[in-house]
């Protein structure tokens, strides 16, 4: 969007109107994070109206689902919402699987579900240790993130990759556990509540955090539900919505845990939602660490969807047919013509996919639903009548990611 | 309560029609009845939520009647119901009315669809690319558009350094 659009729009022609003054916040400013642009109409230092102008990170991400195949797209979901990249791993292999029919085997629901728990400790980790950082809480930011190094060394040894995992594989995931990332997980375990602990110590008393974020960018609960939003934003305004609840994925009813809510809707409660719920993932991890099944991590290779390991390719001719049927460009997997919608409760709310099957080993539209897109239409809702120095803490409660965003 | 909801959804909306795949209701509405149907599925049966409005091109689909099918998955907050909808639009009419008046979440989900797909959604008030810049010209997301694009970038105005 051009400047000049944005002038036209309405209030540029209107002479009582002088003294509002634009402002183009981004696409590049350190307090955007990513790559997002806001133009502003400022009266003084108050926002009357903000038009965000996104696309700017737009790289076709669904268009490239149509050409690569069910597991090659999970590289791609990768870069969807990078700071919690096996949330979204998960979230389209759940989709897939629902798809094709597949009941994962016991195991796999338990270390995807682990899985999930720690990306929503990492995602939330960055989301409100940056949104301390732009509100003045540098401190907070640093014990944030050298807990997340903490969380992607534990990715590096499950997988090998610290930042785009691809872990998950149709029926199954790409490695199982090993005894050294349980340990890790174990330690994790241990060493986090105390960080904590010190985290909350930092601005739970503290005034300027206090004042920049209580009563700043209230959202009441009925526009919560009717702007779409979900995850912790939609929790923070007293929507007790959540997928990990209200319609139990892989073995989430099995885990005791709370889903914690606040009533105000503004940028603190967001933040309070985002820390207590790190607890409850906690929680959840230890039990099913606690609990963690026995046997296989991928479904048996009589169901031919995925890959057998070495050890029966060579071993056993039932491994290498399978094999060679599944690395086959003209055999794999057999796909209904149908549509199905999965979704799954990320750390930002819900991440769904909406896939329609062709017969094909590729999908023939494989729709992201990203909650980053809907949370950020509801900004300039959130910013009208705040300062401009509001814009910040807003946008860091949102926890916007720009690739998500754009896709 | 869901079958029940169905048969009133049938009942009062003639044309419409049912199906179940693993676990999910789906429901195909006539084009004219869209927004009334959605508005009584809001109003009177609680789908206070609409979690995504999307769409399906489906050119060359095997045993496909229509070009496009407009999806929308609500939801229920309160008792966790989902429901999907969809409409068939053929290529002749490629119109529906916006839903924004009944959820506001519906405005940049009808624009991207409009961005990527070209459907027009009527009374939608701000229907703008939302994703592609202003000026670009063709629907990315159909499947007569190519992956790699059509050379676009080369009509884009370069600006040097001193130039600009």
């Amino acid at each position: 969007m051009p400047l000049a659009v944005a002038d036209n729009r309405d209030l540029a022609h209107d002479e009582s109107q002088d003294f509002v003054w634009t402002l183009n916040f981004g696409p590049q400013h350190p307090a955007t994070h990513t790559t997002l642009r806001i133009v502003m109409k400022l009266e003084g230092e108050r926002v009357i109206d903000a038009m965000p102008d996104i696309g700017y990170l737009h790289s076709g991400f669904e268009k490239i689902g149509e050409h690569l195949d069910y597991n090659q797209y999970v590289t791609v979901t990768d870069r969807m919402n990078y700071i919690s990249p096996l949330a979204n791993n998960i979230a389209w292999h759940g989709a897939v699987e629902k798809l094709l029919g597949i009941e994962v085997t016991a195991r796999c629901k338990y270390t995807r579900v682990i899985l999930a728990e720690l990306a929503r400790i990492s995602d939330h980790l960055v989301c409100n240790g940056a949104m301390g950082l732009d509100t003045g809480a540098f401190t907070f930011f640093l014990y944030a993130f050298n807990q997340r190094e903490v969380l992607y060394d534990i990715f590096e040894t499950l997988c090998g990759a610290r930042f785009t995992n691809s872990y998950t594989r149709v029926g199954g995931a790409s490695q199982d556990f090993t005894p050294l990332v349980i340990e890790k997980i174990r330690a994790f375990l241990r060493n986090f509540p105390k960080t904590l602990d010190d985290m909350d110590r930092l601005l739970k008393r503290n005034r300027i955090f206090h004042d920049r974020t209580k009563g700043v960018g209230i959202l009441t609960r009925e526009e919560a539900t009717g702007r779409s939003c979900t995850g912790p934003v939609a929790r923070a305004s007293g929507v007790t919505r959540d997928l990990r609840k209200d319609e139990p994925y892989l073995a989430y009813a099995d885990f005791d845990f709370q889903v914690p809510c606040m009533k105000t809707g503004d940028c603190f409660a967001r933040y309070w939602v985002r820390m207590e719920e790190m607890r409850e993932s906690l929680k959840i991890v230890a039990q099913a660490l606690d609990n963690l099944p026995g046997g296989p991590i991928n479904v048996g290779i009589d169901e031919r969807t995925a890959l057998p390991d070495k050890r029966q390719v060579y071993q056993t001719i039932e491994g290498l047919i399978s094999h060679f049927e599944l690395t086959m460009t003209n055999r794999g997997f057999t796909v209904p013509c149908e549509e199905t919608y999965a979704a799954t409760e990320a750390p930002n709310g819900e991440l769904g996919f909406y896939l329609v099957g062709d017969g094909s080993d590729r999908a023939y539209r494989a729709r992201c639903r990203p909650p980053s897109f809907v949370h950020f239409a509801v900004f300039p809702h959130l910013i009208r009548g705040h300062t401009l120095s509001d814009v910040v803490a807003v946008l860091g409660s949102l926890n916007i990611i720009a690739a998500e965003l754009d896709r | 309560m869901n079958d029940a909801m169905i048969s009133t959804l049938e009942q009062r909306f003639a044309g419409t029609s049912s199906s179940e795949f693993r676990g999910q209701m789906r429901v195909v509405l006539r084009r004219e009845h869209v927004f009334a149907a959605l508005m009584w599925l809001k109003d009177a049966q609680g789908f206070d939520l609409l979690v995504d409005v999307t769409c399906v091109d489906y050119l060359n689909y095997r045993g496909a009647a229509d070009r496009f099918g407009v999806v929308y998955l609500i939801a229920n907050t309160e008792t966790s119901q989902r429901l999907t909808v969809r409409v068939f639009l053929g290529e002749d009419d490629l119109t529906l009315p916006s839903v924004v008046s009944l959820w506001k979440g519906a405005d940049w989900l009808e624009r991207e669809v409009y961005d990527m797909f070209g459907i027009i959604f009527t009374n939608h008030g701000d229907l703008r690319r939302i994703l592609m810049p202003d000026e670009f010209t063709a629907f990315p997301l159909r499947k007569d558009y190519p992956l790699q694009g059509r050379g676009e970038r080369h009509n884009f105005p370069v600006l040097s350094r001193d130039r600009s």
